[in-house]
């Protein structure tokens, strides 16, 4: 039994001596700020260090740590923060985008409103770099399955020929046809909704 | 190690200590790369630019004019600054529940970001580690510091 537990000790010394880092070299100082989000909202973020903990949920909130000290409060401002990570904030990707495009009953044609709108939802869409688009037709509950099955894909398809006369590449749009399956307006069957018949192209 | 049972368990130990391998999959997709910018993968380093996809363990970095910017399958952004090393740790995301986990370290550097889905679905799920500090996120926009230790900092610093 002794023998055991010394083997068993050295075990653990070797296992703690296999699985142990290196010496800890001294780590440099730190900071965290939350900014508002688009919406204005601030969600907050939580900065945890040896059991201290600290809870950013205002526009600006800051936490430093420095010389491994706990994390101290700080309120910083807009311009001190832009600049300290303009480089990093300068290459966040645009925000995924959902847009909405309408067409006339039982055709693959924009209405005269939507088409109006394109350019605006193009220019959008162009301000992403590298887009990846998915984009799903819908149909109103006029007809059968079948019918707005083929209804909703050639809305897709419609609007696909559209983007790609933007120069997005065929490979970047994916396309589905959705039928009259997911209403935005929900109605009884066969009654003709105009915000049923519809596109939506969410872009990333 | 007279012993095998005890060399078995020890041996059991010290795997269930090794970092996970984690299953490679696509976590998200740069969009942006500028100056500089590198994604190290098993021991590869390879020159990042718009449209490669990322997964996890991949560690994204950056040169003195390099900058990086990710699009996450649950809509997360990160980007990185100059002189950066961020590794995305582990990423999961399930599009039809919207749960998933997100966990990544900033080595040195700046990162910027703004949470997605997932943390919509559940705070916290995303979670940024740094040298010296875990950071839980609740939502929406932040970002993200850590100078290099005092015995790197060139004089002038």
């Amino acid at each position: 039994m002794k023998r055991l537990s010394n083997s068993f000790l050295i075990c653990i010394a070797l296992l703690l001596a296999a699985c142990a880092q290196a010496p800890k070299a001294p780590l440099g100082d730190e900071l965290v700020v939350v900014l508002p989000g688009h919406d204005g909202k601030v969600g907050g973020v939580i900065v945890r260090r040896d059991g201290a903990e600290q809870v950013l949920d205002q526009p600006y909130a800051a936490a430093r740590i420095v010389d491994e000290g706990k994390p101290q409060a700080a309120q910083l401002n807009a311009s001190t923060v832009n600049d300290a990570f303009a480089s990093a904030l300068a290459a966040l990707p645009g925000k995924p985008a959902t847009f909405l495009v309408y067409f006339l009953e039982g055709k693959d044609e924009l209405t005269a409103v939507s088409n109006a709108e394109l350019n605006n939802m193009f220019t959008e869409i162009k301000r992403r770099p590298e887009p990846d688009l998915m984009v799903i037709g819908h149909t109103d509950n006029v007809g059968s399955d079948a019918y707005n099955d083929k209804l909703s894909l050639a809305r897709a398809e419609r609007m696909k020929e559209l983007l790609m006369g933007l120069g997005i590449p065929d490979s970047r749009i994916q396309i589905a046809g959705r039928g009259k399956r997911e209403s935005l307006v929900p109605t009884q069957d066969n009654v003709s909704e105009p915000r049923n018949r519809r596109v939506e192209i969410s872009v990333r | 190690m007279r012993n095998p049972a005890v060399f078995a368990i020890t041996s059991v130990l010290c795997l269930l200590m090794a970092p996970a391998t984690a299953m490679a999959g696509e976590a998200g997709q740069i969009k942006v790369a500028k100056g500089s910018a590198f994604v190290q993968r098993g021991g590869q380093q390879l020159s990042a630019s718009a449209g490669m996809k990322v997964q996890t363990a991949d560690v994204l970095v950056t040169g003195a004019d390099g900058s990086i910017g990710v699009t996450f399958l649950d809509n997360s952004l990160v980007s990185t600054g100059p002189n950066s090393v961020f590794a995305i740790d582990s990423y999961a995301f399930d599009s039809t529940t919207h749960r998933g986990t997100f966990d990544g370290s900033l080595k040195k550097g700046t990162l910027a970001a703004v949470s997605g889905k997932m943390v919509k679905q559940a705070p916290e799920s995303m979670r940024i580690r740094t040298p010296a500090s875990i950071l839980g996120v609740r939502g929406t926009e932040f970002v993200v510091r850590v100078d290099d230790p005092p015995s790197q900092r060139s004089p002038g610093k």
